[in-house]
């Protein structure tokens, strides 16, 4: 019996191996690939095993980890949710992590490297490791006003410093709470994540800078712009202003707003045509200045078709295509495949506002370590020059008239002197309403940009007034 | 090996110069590494989730230090010349699993949500049962040809037991679908396992009987010698008791534990490959027949086949699983760094999944090493020992460790269908371990027969022929 015996002993040993074998194949072959599995809740259980860091808007967290007993040790809490929704995004156990909570995660969980001093000491001190802290550029004052202005319609507000770019305000409606996907109750979340899932229009989506809509009118300023920079016009140029435009090589017709008349005269000064905002004048103006004078000062405003990190990822703006000058016409009154994130439109009033410079949006002023030392401060960062100063002084002097004599009048704040531009954008629902803005007008503190999505009005009824309140909101919390 | 002829009976645990070397001493040297390595886990475990080493941890190791200690002794007494590696392998092995269910317990404090009771402290209740098994079959069986004599007694014994649950209504013998249970007044037998033994025993008793019958070739078929169709009797009858498990109890497991160490017996004993096609197709049938029947039977077989499409469901276990050994990648996450709770059932299916997790490849490796030195010992055993009872029953009991354990670990790394077997040794439950103790008695009775210096008298019923054609050269009749 010994032959056989042997070879079962054998045998057995080949059975091993095959067993050998395969461990190292799924322990070392396909360890990485296991680990990064997002069905797999070891890395993410201890991720949570951390107390992530806040993040914080003018001194107080709204994002914050609180100790608790579960096996996820600490939760996560959003104390005004819906509030900074748009800005925060969300940690979920189930659903991974959107916003800042994602753009800043390194920071928040204390991976960073700039924190692997900081990790060391917590080594030898024996303290409970934790993340860094993430200071964020809002203000509560514009944000709150800005989520009040646009109670019940959906839209998305912006508001920039035009000095520096920093991020004062932004808000997207409809809004969600993130507390109750960042729970550690998992039917709980599934049940609010298909909540939203279901809902039209789609809370998730952050209007502010994650999708693109034809601007409208507010285009009109982008035109304006390079129709100053090309030294031919002044806004007191007479430029036509017919109450009929039949498009060059076509037989449409384009009227102004509710077909009425810009001029009797059927031409008017080019600060007039803004302040009423008339579109054959805007038009005209468009195929006369040419394509490549649009498109290069649309592109030195952002309107690109790239987005930017604020860290937040965002879509791009831009001119689209333009094969005629029909479509040329159209696309100078901010139709055609004219696309602009409210981000974008904040920013063309921006650079405005700043003399004609274009500041790099930013949402991020520190991060912090867990022990409050700064590790990085973010210095505002000039992103293009679109117009020259001069340019940028006859521009606020137009968008002055608008907010003083034209559509924008409801964006009148008593004792400033507002800056505007109102949009009313045609798309398959009702109308897109729009308004850009900035606030004193000799002296710039705030740029906004309100967008309603199909609000059915025009840019100054519906939107114009959001703007007003959302830059009343921060001036006087400047003031006093 | 020349030298004066003692009885070894006396000389062997008396210290005096002897022939043959007992090994004792490196017995109870491996023993006390396996005893230490065992303390040491455990108070990593401790220390590295409750932040401080628990008294309890005293009582452990005592106790533990103590099972030991009576084992070797036990050994030492009534079987000098046993092969010494048998028990520290063993020892390595339930130190181990009993960390590991130690440390899942404290995993279930640690989650709070899903408050666990305290299983290492009942697993160490079951191995002191096993330990005092392992004693009185010591003790009982002087001489494992013995066994032989109520081989007949012993299979129906082991049929009784096997069936036993598929007759007893599923409120006592079922748990998630496999009816291999007898659960009364709080406690849960499986008794397979024992009938496991006792049907290997009856099978090397009869295999022995009936191998001259048995490898009788009645032609040539493709170059193997092709058994007479009379004589598939026994491979049919062992065949048809595996598919009846599989239907009544719906255990997979044990039908292919059974049919497996049924077929290798057969092959070792009659020296025929033929009974290892004969088997293989046989196998390959049931399987087919089985999957085509049972939808039980399908949902392991596809969830095999990719786990990761049923993740959510039927191939969630193995799916956290794959999960917990990718994560633990080389050196693991170290003993209660890891999450091994992670995984449903990862005290006794998943204990291997655990190990992997937090030993890493190197601890789940060396795991495998420890049974295949447990399973090359016993068969080492089987080589060496004199009469062809010995060493078909310690063939066969080898087989059926290193058998369950390839099933088992290959269930749980995704090599093989899941099956529902325990690790031997190391997984939680009571009958296995208690069980498998028994098992190491015999193996331990049978080593001890095989190194011990030949005596002159031949114990009678011993056929003389298995005696000494199959005996080593080395081994010489003074």
């Amino acid at each position: 019996m010994n032959a056989p015996l042997r070879r079962v002993a054998i045998s057995v040993l080949v059975l091993f191996t095959l067993l050998i074998v395969n461990v190292n194949y799924i322990q070392v072959v396909r360890s990485e690939e296991l680990r990064a599995d997002p069905g797999n809740r070891r890395v993410i259980v201890e991720e949570y095993d951390r107390e992530r860091g806040s993040i914080v808007v003018d001194g107080t967290e709204i994002a914050t980890s609180v100790a608790t007993d579960d096996d996820l040790t600490y939760l996560r809490q959003y104390p005004q949710g819906p509030l900074y929704a748009g800005v925060t995004g969300y940690y979920s156990y189930l659903y991974g992590a959107r916003g800042i909570e994602r753009a800043e995660n390194e920071v928040l969980t204390g991976d960073d490297a700039r924190l692997f001093t900081q990790r060391l000491s917590d080594i030898f001190t024996g303290r409970n490791p934790s993340g860094g802290d993430v200071v964020l550029t809002v203000d509560p004052a514009v944000q709150e006003a800005a989520l009040a202005g646009l109670e019940g319609v959906t839209g998305a507000v912006v508001a920039l410093d035009p000095s520096s770019g920093a991020v004062l305000g932004m808000v997207s409606t409809p809004t969600f709470d993130p507390n109750l996907l960042s729970s550690h109750d998992g039917a709980a979340i599934r049940d609010y994540a298909e909540q939203l899932e279901a809902a039209d229009p789609d809370p998730r989506l952050n209007r502010a800078i994650n999708d693109n809509y034809p601007p409208g009118s507010v285009f009109k300023v982008v035109v304006s712009a390079a129709a100053l920079s090309s030294g031919e016009y002044t806004p007191d140029t007479v430029i036509p202003a017919p109450d009929v435009l039949t498009l060059p090589g076509t037989s449409t017709t384009l009227e102004n707003f509710g077909g009425s008349r810009c001029s009797s005269s059927g031409e008017q000064p080019l600060i007039d045509a803004l302040t009423i905002s008339c579109n054959t004048a805007f038009a005209l103006l468009g195929i006369e200045l040419g394509e490549d004078r649009i498109r290069e000062m649309a592109e030195a405003f952002g309107m690109d078709g790239e987005g930017l990190e604020i860290p937040l990822e965002t879509a791009g703006s831009g001119v689209g295509e333009i094969e005629n000058d029909a479509q040329l016409g159209v696309s100078s009154i901010g139709q055609q495949d004219v696309v602009m994130t409210p981000l974008q439109a904040a920013m063309v009033a921006a650079a405005i506002a700043n003399d004609g410079t274009l500041m790099t949006p930013y949402l991020v002023d520190q991060l912090r370590a867990p022990d409050s030392t700064v590790i990085e401060q973010t210095d505002p960062d000039e992103l293009s020059e679109p117009v020259s100063p001069e340019v940028a002084a006859g521009l606020t002097e137009m968008m002055v008239s608008v907010v003083a004599n034209g559509s924008g009048r409801a964006a009148r704040i008593p004792g400033t002197e507002v800056a505007g531009k109102t949009g009313t954008a045609e798309n398959a629902g009702p109308d897109h309403n729009w308004f850009i803005g900035f606030a004193p007008a000799d002296d710039p503190q705030i740029a906004v940009a309100v967008f309603v999505a199909n609000g059915g009005g025009t840019g100054g009824d519906v939107s114009a007034p959001i703007a007003r309140q959302v830059m009343q909101a921060y001036l006087e919390g400047q003031g006093g | 090996m020349a030298g004066p002829s003692t009885d070894p009976r006396s000389a062997g645990a008396g210290g005096s110069p002897d022939p043959v070397p007992t090994r004792r001493g490196t017995e109870l040297v491996m023993l006390a590494f396996a005893v230490v390595i065992t303390l040491a886990a455990q108070s990593v475990v401790d220390i590295t989730l409750t932040g401080s080493l628990r008294p309890e941890l005293a009582t452990f190791g005592g106790w533990f230090t103590a099972l030991w200690a009576v084992m070797h002794l036990v050994v030492r007494k009534f079987a000098p010349y046993a092969d010494p590696l048998l028990l520290p392998a063993v020892a390595l092995l339930s130190g181990l699993g009993l960390t590991m269910i130690h440390r899942l317990d404290l995993a279930g404090d640690q989650v709070g949500a899903t408050a666990t009771r305290e299983d290492a402290p009942v697993q160490l209740v079951w191995a002191t049962l096993g330990v005092a098994l392992f004693v009185a079959v010591l003790l009982v069986v002087r001489d494992h040809r013995l066994l032989s004599r109520f081989a007949y007694t012993l299979a129906l014994i082991g049929l009784l037991l096997l069936a036993l649950p598929a007759v007893l209504p599923a409120s006592i013998s079922s748990v998630n679908g496999a009816k291999i249970w007898i659960r009364l007044a709080g406690f849960s037998i499986q008794p397979g396992e024992f009938a496991k033994i006792c049907l290997i025993i009856f099978f090397a008793a009869y295999l022995v009987d009936k191998r001259d019958v048995l490898a009788l070739a009645s032609r040539r078929v493709m170059g193997l010698e092709v058994p007479r169709a009379r004589d598939l009797g026994p491979v049919l009858v062992a065949w048809m008791l595996s598919i009846l498990v599989l239907v009544f109890e719906r255990d997979l497991g044990s039908s292919l534990l059974l049919f497996g160490i049924f077929v290798v017996m057969l092959y070792i004993a009659t020296e025929r490959s033929s009974w290892l096609v004969i088997g293989v197709g046989l196998f390959g049938a049931g399987a087919f027949l089985a999957y085509q029947l049972f939808g039980h039977v399908q949902v392991r077989v596809d969830t095999w086949l990719d786990p990761f499409a049923y993740r959510d469901t039927g191939g969630f276990q193995l799916v956290q699983s794959l999960f917990g050994l990718g994560t633990g990648g080389l050196f693991g996450a170290g003993l209660g760094g890891g999450r091994p709770d992670e995984v449903p059932v990862a005290k006794s299916d998943f204990i291997a999944a655990a190990i992997g997790e937090e030993l890493g490849l190197f601890g789940l490796v060396a795991v495998i090493v420890v049974y295949l030195v447990l399973v090359e010992r016993g068969l080492r055993s089987s080589l060496i020992v004199r009469d062809a009872f010995g060493k078909l029953l310690a063939a066969g009991l080898a087989f059926a460790i290193a058998w369950q354990v390839f099933v088992v670990l290959g269930g749980v790394t995704g090599l093989l269908p899941l099956t529902g077997l325990t690790t031997p040794f190391v997984a939680y439950g009571g009958s296995s371990l208690v069980a498998n103790f028994a098992l190491l008695a015999i193996l331990v009775r049978i080593s001890d027969a095989a190194r011990r210096p030949a005596t002159p008298a031949v114990p009678p019923g011993t056929p003389p022929r298995a005696t000494f054609v199959d005996a080593p050269t080395e081994v010489v009749n003074p």
